[in-house]
């Protein structure tokens, strides 16, 4: 994974709560066994119609979101099931992260592992920058994830929490196995001194 | 049983005894795993990370195998085989074979006596046991905390960490007691229960806790209707729910293929009844239901929240204060051609899915059947009854369920995950309404452009007869 880095990137907004990873990428896409070309299956069922073709009026296929890297959604975003084939779309496609007022749990967990940003921000500032967004389509956000800061264009900076282990592997680009690798000692101490619950190769 | 002296609930003494390495300043904790079950679609990503790192399975002994999500479920051939028509799939399937031969994990392949739903065969086959740190690439893992295990769904990234490690950084979640008063009235479910529970609190209104259900009314469900209250704690947004051990639960587990033995049952039993709640700990949240006031639920909208008594009328859009929330609302009605204020009795459907790891065990089976036996299923309307497991299938056969369901006009099918995500050939078509007992109703889950209304595994056999949304409790 690459060390992440400040970025700037335009902004799209998509003020819908509870978009569950459903959404984010249909079933239908998930009979592979690898991660590439993803970013097509991306919001399928909402950016295409019955025959194939773009809907016009959804957010990402009107000309100005054309780049975007950020994406602004209603709270609970990534509810639903655990694929991991939800980041891996948002990323394919182009996103480096997302923003909201609070996300599920394990789509939280499987973006941080994927260099995808959740970025958690109170309901006014969400609400801040959907109309902003409305308002200036090429709206540019600065994300810094060192000062856990997101800059508005006027200047205004947004403070989001974060968990420090997860900070500390985004920005150096450790993946989290090796830490977990790292305690074979106390893994193998563990499991000398529990018992084993059950065998499913007895 | 206290640590310190300070009661903990029964959430709290799993986490602490799996605790491999405790939570630092700079470091969340690392969780030991004690039984991690396998699937197709969520696994294969993190097989090709091991193969590219040099890595092994740790522990193959503590992993379980099976095939259920992108599987057909469509009846076997002359030869007893059950044909892949989808050769994307059929290549997946194949994966996972490679796999867990290439990595010495026992799989239930297609077609074989013990295959099924991932959360069906791990309680059928006593893998699932109080007291256990559970985990699966799928939310519904969640199922497995009703026999008091700590159980979770986890992405492709920690199916893979658990292959290596057997273990998984965690961050402690909060812990929220669902009090569940009161006994359910004939024709009342457990299904009823977990909706009415998720109509209360909202699908994000669990996030960041664990939920341990308590009260009478869950003390005096079987253990298949803890597993389907279990099983939907993730549309809450929890992502585990627990059910504290007790004699129930050490009657289901008895005898089954991995459960102790002997002297080893007494001593695990001695230890399952240490796990529940001490008197006096406390929860970070508390929520309440009387179960003695609900009726038959079912959902109106594209989320499991989106909920409410049948005999309700669909919500207004204009009655909610927050742009968001009203928008959302207005948009599931508009996916779901619905109009405020609409009733749902009386209302036409195409489908009626029986099946899905929340309602597809043989006492499922047998409440369904207990409603259709002898009557037919309405002429247009196609009901597909699909178990849960192969041993589930072959208990209803023996019971004669397979009878009473195809009699009546219904599918019987072949085990496996089917209409519930519609990635195996069994799916909706594009507007077509359906009742179903799975747990999602979110757009296109059952099929791109059907609609689902989820309901109890009676209320969708009552609406199997009459074609159209019918409320249970008339045909008792």
């Amino acid at each position: 994974m690459e060390p992440m880095t400040t970025f700037t990137g335009k902004a799209v907004a998509l003020p819908v709560e509870n978009i569950d990873t459903d959404q984010i990428i249909p079933a239908r896409y998930l009979k592979v066994t690898d991660k590439a070309g993803l970013g097509a299956g991306l919001f399928a069922d909402w950016r295409r119609d019955d025959n194939g073709n773009p809907k016009p009026d959804f957010v990402l296929n009107r000309p100005e979101a054309a780049g975007a890297q950020i994406l602004v959604a209603g709270h609970n975003f990534g509810c639903g099931s655990s694929r991991e084939h939800a980041p891996w779309a948002l990323l394919g496609y182009g996103f480096k992260a997302v923003i909201s007022t609070y996300f599920a749990d394990i789509f939280r967990n499987n973006a941080l592992k994927n260099g995808l940003l959740p970025i958690t921000v109170d309901t006014e500032t969400y609400y801040q920058l959907v109309s902003m967004i409305e308002e200036d389509p090429e709206t540019q956000l600065t994300v810094d994830l060192a000062q856990q800061t997101v800059t508005l264009p006027e200047g205004q900076q947004v403070h989001f929490p974060i968990d420090g282990f997860a900070k500390y592997c985004l920005l150096n680009g450790v993946d989290q196995l090796g830490f977990l690798q790292q305690q074979e000692a106390l893994i193998a101490q563990y499991e000398a001194t529990h018992p084993q619950r059950v065998n499913t190769l007895a | 049983m206290t640590n310190n002296g300070q009661p903990r609930t029964l959430f709290a003494k799993v986490w602490d005894a799996h605790e491999v390495r405790a939570q630092t300043a700079a470091t969340p904790s690392v969780l030991y795993i004690d039984l991690h079950l396998v699937h197709e679609v969520t696994s294969p990503q993190a097989f090709t990370m091991l193969r590219e790192r040099g890595l092994t399975v740790r522990r193959p002994d503590r992993t379980l195998a099976t095939m259920d999500h992108s599987t057909p479920t469509t009846p076997r051939n002359a030869l007893g085989i059950i044909p892949i028509a989808d050769s994307q799939a059929a290549a997946q399937l194949e994966t996972l074979t490679r796999n867990c031969h290439d990595f010495g994990i026992p799989l239930y392949a297609l077609g074989t006596e013990n295959q099924g739903i991932v959360h069906v065969i791990g309680p059928e086959q006593g893998l699932t046991q109080p007291g256990m740190t559970i985990v699966c690439g799928d939310s519904h893992t969640s199922t497995h905390g009703a026999f008091g295990a700590l159980a979770f769904g986890i992405g492709t990234s920690e199916v893979g960490h658990v292959l290596a490690t057997q273990c998984l950084i965690q961050t402690r979640p909060k812990t929220c007691e669902v009090r569940v008063n009161g006994r359910l009235q004939p024709g009342v479910s457990a299904k009823d229960i977990i909706l009415a529970i998720i109509a209360k609190i909202g699908v994000g209104g669990g996030t960041g806790y664990v939920f341990e259900y308590t009260g009478e009314a869950i003390r005096a469900l079987t253990m298949e209707e803890r597993m389907t209250i279990c099983n939907m704690s993730i549309e809450g947004g929890a992502r585990a729910g627990m059910v504290a051990p007790d004699e129930t639960t050490f009657a289901y587990l008895y005898g089954r293929p991995h459960a102790p033995k002997g002297a080893d049952w007494d001593a695990a039993v001695a230890y399952w009844r240490t796990l529940p709640s001490d008197e006096g700990a406390t929860y970070d949240r508390l929520i309440e239901l009387d179960a003695s006031t609900l009726t038959p639920m079912i959902t109106y909208g594209t989320n499991p929240g989106m909920g409410m008594a049948i005999t309700d009328s669909v919500p207004a859009p204009d009655q909610l204060d927050e742009p968001s929330a009203r928008a959302t609302l207005d948009k599931a009605l508009k996916y779901m051609d619905l109009q405020p204020g609409e009733r749902l009795l009386g209302k036409p459907v195409d489908v009626v899915f029986i099946g899905s790891c929340t309602n597809s065990r043989i006492s499922d089976l047998r409440l369904a059947a207990s409603i259709m036996q002898g009557r037919k299923v309405a002429p247009h309307v196609r009901v597909m009854v699909v178990p849960g497991s192969q041993q589930v299938k072959r208990q209803a056969e023996q019971e004669g369920l397979d009878r009473i369901f195809r009699e009546a006009g219904a599918e019987w099918r072949e085990a496996g995950c089917s209409m519930c995500i519609a990635m195996n050939g069994d799916q909706l078509q594009p507007g077509q309404y359906a009742v179903s007992t799975s747990n999602r109703n979110f757009e296109g889950r059952q099929g791109k452009g059907g609609r689902t209304f989820l309901a109890s595994p009676l209320t969708a056999a009552a609406t199997a007869l009459t074609g159209v949304i019918t409320d249970v409790r008339t045909l008792l």
